[in-house]
């Protein structure tokens, strides 16, 4: 009884697996939004067409998030003279914990606020941080789940290649 | 337990271990921040003074593992009842030290760890390995863990006394996320000793037969195989303001035939954003092993014989306070977070069939007073994360 | 012995559950809505060694052990 219970319950193991990739090449139009910036004006993806956007989902309470966000900087102030923008998406409930931790962490590229979740919906977040490496023609053309030391090096990667497109 | 039990369950675990590491990439866990722990402990009642610092630093080693090292120290100023009853106070020091890694593969993060713990008449070695992983989007988490101890019970005064315990524990947890605001989780447990498993020192007393108003002391004498299993149930909720509730509960049985029944609950409320105060209550009760008894009849009245306090029917009342004070992303140089914690509780303990031999006055054997004591627990510990 | 038994079927079941990519339920707590989850207010184990001496002070003083941990929740990060 126990061995045959064990043996179902192998098959079924090995029968349902979803692997959920670390990152992924995909080619899929990026659905366009708005949202409230840091800097008080409406922020609309749509206008950034004819630029590479990295759209990057992150919390304050989000351990990964804050490690990448230096990086980010980094790729920011190295590539915004090419065509490249940064666009990260707070999904804090309250933006007081997000200011709180910009105080300390300052950085350079624009800041949305999406308290609701719309925008996070709309792009199916499954992991937090997620990046979406967007090309000039509005296409998502790379997907990131997660954040270990390291990924910053694909991105780059990733913003050199589209940057040259 | 029979040893081929014992191999089936481990080559479970390993198939259960392959499957996970090989057979799925799940969205993860992250390790434990790299941090050093200082905690400043003290236990204080029923004549009973232990104090003692525990150190822990951790760090990682790539973006794949942690290490920590944990030294800890419990201080002994001892003058409990039964110390009193038929020994003399003392003070003695027990060293602990722990190592540790983590290992975050494919996903799933195993650790492995080992403990040495020493004092002048007793030495235990664990070894312990657990795995932990997240599923469903990071709804729930699975956790098993196995260890193995090996310990040497010494003799102070007695250097050619020397014999044998081992224990092994099972573990299997579940936690899952019900709602963006709740938590529950299970956890079982299933502990089995082996060998020398009483106290050297400790003694029962029976009636003397040649006068029915004193009592007698002799050796304690227990089985020298104890198996025990543990489930317990835990809830919090995230009320509608900074604060959660917390509430457990725990169901022991074992082959000596104590059963025990653990509640509690925690109340933890955030004040600003650098504190937090929180309080807890618990309770506990348990019923007495199968050979246990404050008094015997006669000499060598069991084949087992116990008048161990901790093995009695009794209760436990502890209430719990504490503070915390977090500081994120401190202006300090190298620390990216400090907090730093105080927590107070008040044990309580009511034994029912465990009567005190040192109280004052002219007693029957039998018909002393129940023993009951309370404790203060002090913990002061100060986390810094760099 | 019929505990270890249990552990060990229960085990395998929850995994094969846990695991199943097959199934049509999809996490309903997004990773973007776990705020509240990973406020430390939530965390079962806070103070980091300080809890565990916890359980080293009743260990010493009843007969129950085990069961003690708690694990989950929090960011789900990564």
């Amino acid at each position: 009884m126990k061995a045959s219970i064990r043996s179902l319950a192998a098959a079924g193991i090995l029968a349902c697996l979803s692997p959920l990739a670390g990152a992924e090449a995909i080619n899929v139009p990026a659905p366009d939004f708005t949202l409230e910036s840091r800097s008080g004006e409406n922020l609309r993806l749509e206008d950034h067409r004819g630029e590479v956007v990295m759209l990057n989902f992150w919390a304050s309470w989000c351990g990964p998030c804050r490690q990448e966000m230096p990086l980010m900087d980094e790729l920011y102030s190295q590539y915004k003279d090419l065509g490249f923008t940064i666009l990260a998406v707070n999904v804090d409930e309250n933006r007081e914990e997000a200011h709180r931790f910009l105080d300390k962490v300052p950085v350079n590229y624009p800041i949305l606020y999406d308290p609701e979740s719309s925008v996070s919906e709309l792009y199916e977040v499954q992991a937090m941080p997620t990046t979406v490496m967007i090309d000039r023609n509005g296409t998502a053309r790379y997907l990131h789940y997660g954040y270990q030391p390291g990924y910053e090096d694909e991105y780059e990667q990733q913003i050199r290649e589209l940057v040259r497109e | 337990m029979a040893a081929t039990d014992r191999r089936r369950l481990l080559a479970s675990g390993f198939v259960f271990l392959a499957l996970l590491l090989f057979g799925h990439q799940a969205v993860a866990a992250t390790l434990p921040v790299d941090n050093v722990d200082v905690l400043y402990h003290r236990y204080d009642g029923g004549g009973m003074v232990i104090d003692g610092p525990s150190v822990l630093v951790r760090k990682g080693i790539g973006s794949q593992v942690s290490v920590s090292g944990q030294y800890y120290v419990d201080s002994v100023s001892a003058a409990s009842v039964d110390v009193l009853a038929t020994a003399s106070p003392y003070e003695e020091e027990r060293n602990e030290y722990t190592f540790g890694v983590d290992y975050l593969h494919d996903k799933s993060i195993l650790s492995l760890g080992f403990t040495n713990s020493t004092e002048n008449d007793y030495e235990a070695n664990t070894v312990y390995f657990s795995l932990s992983q997240e599923f469903f989007g990071g709804m729930s988490t699975v956790t098993m863990g196995y260890a193995n101890g090996w310990d040497e019970v010494g003799r102070v005064g007695n250097d050619s006394f020397s014999e044998e315990a081992d224990r092994r524990n099972y573990q299997l947890g579940l936690s899952q996320v019900v709602t963006r605001n709740s938590l529950v989780g299970v956890d079982f447990e299933v502990v089995t000793d082996e060998g020398f498993l009483q106290n050297p020192y400790r003694q029962n007393r029976y009636i003397d037969p040649n006068d029915s108003t004193a009592f007698l002391y002799q050796p304690e004498r227990y089985p020298e195989t104890r198996t025990s299993t543990s489930v317990a149930l835990r809830a919090l909720y995230y009320l509608p303001y900074r604060a959660s509730i917390r509430g457990e509960y725990r169901y022991f049985s074992d082959t000596w035939g104590i059963n025990a029944h653990t509640i509690e609950l925690g109340y933890v409320h955030g004040l600003n954003q650098h504190w937090t105060l929180e309080g807890s209550v618990r309770y506990y009760s348990q019923s007495e092993a199968d050979f246990y008894s404050d008094l015997f009849p006669f000499e060598n009245s069991q084949t087992h014989l116990a008048r161990d306090k901790e093995l009695s029917s009794l209760s436990g009342t502890t209430l719990a306070v504490g503070a915390v004070y977090e500081w994120k992303q401190t202006s300090l140089p190298g620390i990216d977070r400090l907090q730093f914690s105080l927590l107070v509780d008040w044990l309580n303990f009511d034994y029912d069939n465990f009567r005190d031999v040192t109280a004052a006055g002219d007693y029957l054997p039998g018909e002393e007073p129940l023993y009951s004591f309370d404790a203060y627990v002090t913990r002061a510990s100060l986390i810094l994360e760099y | 012995m019929r505990s270890l038994s249990i552990l060990t079927v229960s085990a395998l079941l929850v995994a094969s559950f846990a695991i199943s990519g097959c199934s049509s339920v999809k996490p309903w707590v997004k990773p973007y809505e776990r705020d509240n989850l990973a406020d430390p207010v939530m965390s079962l184990s806070r103070h980091g060694k300080a809890d565990s001496y916890m359980h080293h002070v009743y260990q010493s003083r009843e007969s129950a052990r085990g069961a003690e941990g708690g694990s989950g929740g929090g960011c789900g990060c990564n």
